[in-house]
């Protein structure tokens, strides 16, 4: 939405204001009106037949039918994948074809295109039948030469054999062969045909199973995989040869044959009609290529010119289906001749939505014009920043926490400059700093290239997250200036923390307590900034209890103890004293009326620290207690009161509704209320900044570990390959560890900061998100 | 180590445990099956199933839809679903998972057999196979003539081969028999399970033995009350029931002699678990009995979520789907036929 830059006026801080709005649009002009409300996309629909199960409501039929459209969509989109083709995105020609004309349209396509299919299919069926005809008869024309080959080679060693020797049994038995073989004259048959290859060797058990090893098998393997006449898929699959002989085994072997899906092609005994056969099947295959090609291309063709138009319908479809379900949210009027819609919008749009109505309105030419008109309701609207590319990131850290309240102060104002801060004080490193700048710069010029296109989903959230990125190494290159951090060399320049510490054995007592004493005075800034919005929250809210029993007691507590820490810290850094803070804060609780002696800071000190520990203490209870006590005994109240007051409104209905529905929720547990006053101030107490000194420690410890262990001790060498293998160890480490690693646990660090330690300060997050009916979201919904 | 599972179930059962938790989550709930009933063509089914766990693969079928594509396309998410289970599963859940097919493998050569018995296309029976109980030679069944060689055959490889010891006759294959296979088979079968579900100990052995009683309990009931008038003899009916179950061993002899349906309610409401099932239906009657059998089986099947830790979810989740499906169907077949006024009759809600 909002892309206008920087120069709009900008109302981050409380969000829109929202108006409940009722329109009431003729049932000619609806379809138009919600189609340009969709264009504009700042209206958000209620459901209100949410009793009403979908095939319930009014435009049951036309969603059905773009349900249809939408399938007859998605298999062209199937046809067109298989086919290789893409949808060609160039296409927002916009033609004047209305929906019917388009469902005709789609219908006719789809006909057509099922009829194309079903022909190809038989065709390809035959030609692939043919081809595995051919591949048996090639490869049943080896086997029967070679079993003849080989039937003689048997004969003539059984012939030399009975030359030989005349044993006593082999007469016998050559006898009876003598006898059987002329009468029975075994009548062989032999089936010929193709068996999937994962299942030719159960094919070949059940065989001899049901056959009882009556019957003669042999396969042979064929090296490309076959296309199944009946599946139309690749299938690898053996050749084979049955012999058999008897009816009963014949029947048999035809069901095992058939239960397999084992094609089976005749083939005929001598070798002069198998040539010719072969012959015959591959002019036959040669013809029927000619005519599958022709009805490819034809196919093609027309898959062509359905890419050309496909999103272009795509869209339509999509827009006209969304149309309907915001339609079939409306209720009917008493006449039943108005479509009436309720919603909300913010305040600003009203000039706009009124003349989007009036267009539709005319472009219609509905006699009577839609009525926009606002509700007042107490419910709570929603919640809806103007945010532009910049802002919007940070907006999404602070929506992920929760959805700001309707009006409340919004954390996110503030946390486009201290989230980058806080991060960069943990990262403080200004050549770490430069390099995820150009990183990240490169992604911010390719702006318009990336925003198109599909992203993975690692350079999806990077790509999103950009300007943060951005944001926090500019930062970050700051606080390593100031830190005289740059890849641990420690440049000479004249501000910032002196390079003399460097590498000195004090260099780390020294880098620690001003790390240390900065996190605790930054935390105490950003936490007082918190409390403050509290109160102005609360100011907003008209909600004097938040101020007097939170702010108030907060306020107090927290500068009672730490703000008087940070007074401490300052008075030491700016007289160069001596004291112990550890030693004073400790002592303040413990015997908080012993003299200070050389601790003292200044005069009067003793007298405060009692003063400022007494309030603390006091300050507690009057956290915890009064507030639930108090709302128990106002609620109580609104009780009473209600039932004098729903006399009065009861002539409006619409209102007394509304006031019921918002008071049915809002049941009073005071258990509840008691136990998250107690969180709440137990969190209160327990924040912890002292990670960003933690963090920060890690990362120059790190970089220094990195530049003195690898790069300095690969130099001590001399030798170019040491160098060459240190400087490539040195740069996996500092891009791997440093720069990737560490970013993203200061980033975390900083996200839980600004959620735990930052917003709980003030920040409810209990809203919910204004979702406009709007189109722009369509385009890139793909199922 | 009952008591103990939660320390080492996790190891290997909390991925799938959690996934088909996910799945029962998706179980269309009572408010559904009301919005079903009321509808008024399949294609207002279909409407109401694409906003369900259905919607992706009723969604590309184009409009004229017919029941039997509903209840193809519900029986292939399952399908899907018990497949990936299976992927993931390790043993010895993996083999939990099979066993709960068999019963299918079971139902699905009856049907071939008694197909081909009748001379129907195989190709056409096999379209009508549960996809669960298919297995790999199954299309050769056709080839078989009687028992030994349906056996000798097609089903030594298959896991049902040693639920077949009972049953090898060289007799030609009947409906007679064929019925009879069909329950030796079912009571071997259920036995079996039954000792693997022991063997698993824990809450499993537990449950399992509950709901397994339940279907042995069940089948005993239905073989008595199919069997009379038929040929069959006492001592044959008695030897089709499973050897455990709560009506094992007494409820078994009585059954055996009963010789009409109120002997077999007086039998049944000795156990008081069916006196609620037999004291909904009225005397004589027993049209309804499936149904209030599916509805206990249902509540039983429902209470397996209660526990933790266990495989008689994968079992309870995949029994409640086949429920889910068969009303499903009875639904779409009552729109398509338009008799709306007999949607109640069969539809057993699930929670």
């Amino acid at each position: 939405m909002g892309d206008g830059g920087c120069c709009q006026t900008m109302d981050l801080l409380r969000s829109e204001p929202m108006q409940l709005a009722q329109l009431i649009i003729p049932i000619e002009s609806a379809h138009c009106a919600v189609s340009y409300l969709g264009d504009l996309g700042l209206f958000q629909f209620k459901d209100l037949n949410a009793d009403k199960s979908p095939f319930q409501r009014t435009y049951a039929a036309q969603m059905k039918r773009c349900g249809e459209m939408a399938r007859k969509l998605r298999f062209f989109r199937e046809q067109m994948k298989m086919e290789g083709l893409l949808p060609s995105t160039k296409s927002y020609r916009s033609n004047d074809l209305d929906m019917d004309m388009l469902e005709a349209k789609l219908g006719e396509l789809e006909t057509e295109l099922i009829e194309i299919n079903a022909n190809s299919e038989k065709l390809q069926s035959t030609y692939a039948e043919l081809l595995e005809y051919k591949i048996v008869l090639q490869k049943a024309g080896e086997f029967f030469p070679l079993a003849q080959r080989s039937a003689t080679a048997q004969q003539r060693e059984f012939e030399a054999q009975h030359m030989g020797d005349g044993s006593i049994d082999s007469p016998l038995l050559l006898e009876q062969e003598m006898i059987t073989d002329p009468s029975k004259q075994v009548k062989l048959g032999s089936f010929t045909g193709l068996v999937p290859r994962e299942k030719s060797i159960a094919f070949e058990r059940i065989l001899f199973r049901a056959t009882r090893g009556n019957v003669f098998l042999k396969q042979a393997v064929i090296e490309d995989p076959v296309i199944d006449p009946i599946s139309g898929e690749k299938v690898d699959k053996n050749v084979f040869v049955i012999f058999y002989s008897g009816e009963r085994t014949k029947n048999k072997i035809l069901k095992i044959c058939e239960a397999f899906r084992a094609n089976r092609y005749p083939v005929a005994d001598d070798m002069a009609r198998q040539y010719q056969m072969i012959r015959e099947v591959s002019e036959k295959l040669s013809e029927l290529k000619t005519t599958i090609d022709v009805g490819l291309l034809h196919r093609a063709n027309m898959l062509q010119t359905i890419g050309s138009q496909f999103e272009l319908w795509n869209i339509m479809v999509k827009k006209e289906k969304y149309i309907y379900h915001v339609l079939n949210m409306l209720s009917f009027d008493v006449t039943k001749k108005c479509l009436v819609a309720e919603g909300w919008c913010p305040v600003f749009a009203t000039s706009q939505i009124q003349k989007v109505l009036q267009r539709a309105t005319l472009d219609c030419n509905s006699q009577v014009g839609a009525i926009f008109h606002v509700l007042h309701t107490e419910e709570f609207p929603p919640t809806y920043f103007r945010t532009n590319k910049f802002t919007n990131a940070f907006q999404e850290i602070v929506d992920a926490y929760g959805v700001a309240k309707y009006q409340e102060a919004n954390p996110g104002v503030y946390t486009i400059i201290t989230f980058p801060f806080l991060f960069a004080v943990m990262f403080g490193d200004w050549g770490h700093g430069i390099c995820l700048l150009l990183a990240t710069l490169y992604f911010v010029m390719q702006e318009k290239k990336f925003s198109g296109q599909k992203l993975g989903d690692i350079t999806e959230m990077i790509f999103g997250g950009r300007y943060i990125i951005m944001m926090m190494a500019v930062f970050s290159i700051y606080t390593g200036f100031i830190y005289n951090e740059f890849f641990s060399v420690g440049p000479t320049y004249p501000f910032g923390v002196d390079p003399k510490w460097h590498g000195t054995r004090t260099e780390l007592p020294f880098l620690n307590s001003l790390k240390m004493k900065m996190s605790i005075l930054l935390g105490v800034a950003q936490m007082n900034l918190g409390i403050v919005l509290s109160y102005y929250n609360a100011k907003f809210f008209k909600n004097d209890l938040n101020i007097w029993y939170q702010f108030v007691p907060q306020m107090i507590f927290l500068n009672s103890l730490f703000g008087y820490l940070s007074l401490l810290i300052i008075i030491k850094w700016c007289t160069g004293s001596q004291a112990d803070l550890y030693h004073v804060m400790i002592y303040m609780f413990l015997s908080p009326t012993d003299d200070l002696r050389e601790n003292q800071l200044f005069v009067g000190q003793k007298f405060l620290q009692i003063i400022l520990l007494l309030l603390a203490i006091a300050a507690v209870p009057w956290m915890l207690f009064p507030k639930p006590f108090l709302l128990k005994k106002q609620h109580e109240e609104r009780h009473q009161s209600r039932s004098y007051a729903l006399l009065h409104n009861i002539d409006d209905p619409l209102e007394t509704d509304l006031h019921e529905d918002s008071h049915d929720h809002k049941e009073f547990e005071f258990g509840e209320v008691i136990v998250h006053q107690l969180i709440h101030t137990i969190e209160f107490v327990l924040a912890s900044y002292l990670r960003l000194w933690a963090l920060s420690l890690a990362h120059s410890e790190l970089s220094s570990v990195f530049y003195d262990k690898v790069l300095l001790l690969a130099w001590g060498f001399n030798s170019i390959i040491v160098l060459i293998v240190g400087i490539i160890i040195f740069v996996c480490a500092t891009v791997g560890v440093l720069l990737v690693m560490e970013t993203l646990s200061a980033f975390l660090h900083a996200l839980r900061l600004h959620w735990v330690e930052f917003q709980n300060k003030f920040y409810e997050g209990d809203g919910y998100k204004f979702f406009p009916f709007s189109f722009t979201s369509i385009q890139d919904d793909e199922e | 180590m009952y008591g103990f599972e939660a320390l080492t179930f996790n190891i290997h059962g909390g991925y799938l445990e959690a996934i088909v938790r996910g799945h029962r989550a998706g179980l269309l709930t009572a408010a559904d099956y009301n919005n079903l009933c009321q509808c008024e063509t399949l294609d207002d089914i279909k409407m109401h199933l694409s906003a369900t766990e259905y919607g992706p693969y009723l969604q590309n079928e184009p409009s004229p839809l017919h029941t039997t594509t509903v209840v193809e396309k519900c029986t292939l998410k399952l399908v899907d679903e018990y497949k990936s289970m299976l992927c993931q599963a390790t043993e010895p859940l993996s083999t939990f998972l099979e066993y709960i097919t068999y019963g299918h493998m079971i139902d699905n050569v009856v049907l071939i057999v008694t197909g081909t018995l009748h001379e129907r296309d195989v190709q056409e029976l096999l379209e009508k196979c549960h996809p669960l109980g298919m297995f790999d030679s199954i299309a050769t069944l056709a080839v078989a003539q009687n028992m030994r060689e349906l056996y000798r055959l097609v089903l030594v490889d298959t896991p049902l081969a040693p639920y077949f010891s009972e049953c090898i006759t060289s007799e030609d294959l009947d409906d007679m028999n064929i019925e009879i296979m069909r329950n030796t088979l079912y009571k071997a079968y259920l036995e079996d399970f039954y000792r693997f579900c022991q063997k698993l100990g824990g809450a499993t052995a537990e449950i399992m033995s509950d709901l397994l009683a339940f279907e042995a309990d069940r089948r005993a009931v239905n073989i008595t009350i199919n069997s009379i008038g038929t040929e069959l003899t006492r001592d044959d009916r008695r030897k089709l029931y499973s050897n455990f179950g709560l009506l094992y061993p007494y409820g078994h002899e009585e059954l055996a002699v009963s010789e009409d349906i109120d002997q077999v309610r007086a039998v049944m409401e000795k156990y008081p678990p069916y006196q609620s099932i037999f004291s909904k239906l009225s005397y004589g009657e027993s049209q309804m009995l499936d149904k209030a059998f599916y509805e206990e089986e249902v509540k039983r099947l429902c209470l397996a979520f209660e526990q933790q830790f266990h495989y008689a979810v994968f079992f309870a989740y995949m029994r409640l789907r086949e429920q889910e499906i068969r009303n499903l169907m009875w639904i779409s077949e009552c729109v398509a036929q338009n008799q709306k006024s007999r949607v109640h009759d069969s539809v057993v809600f699930i929670f």
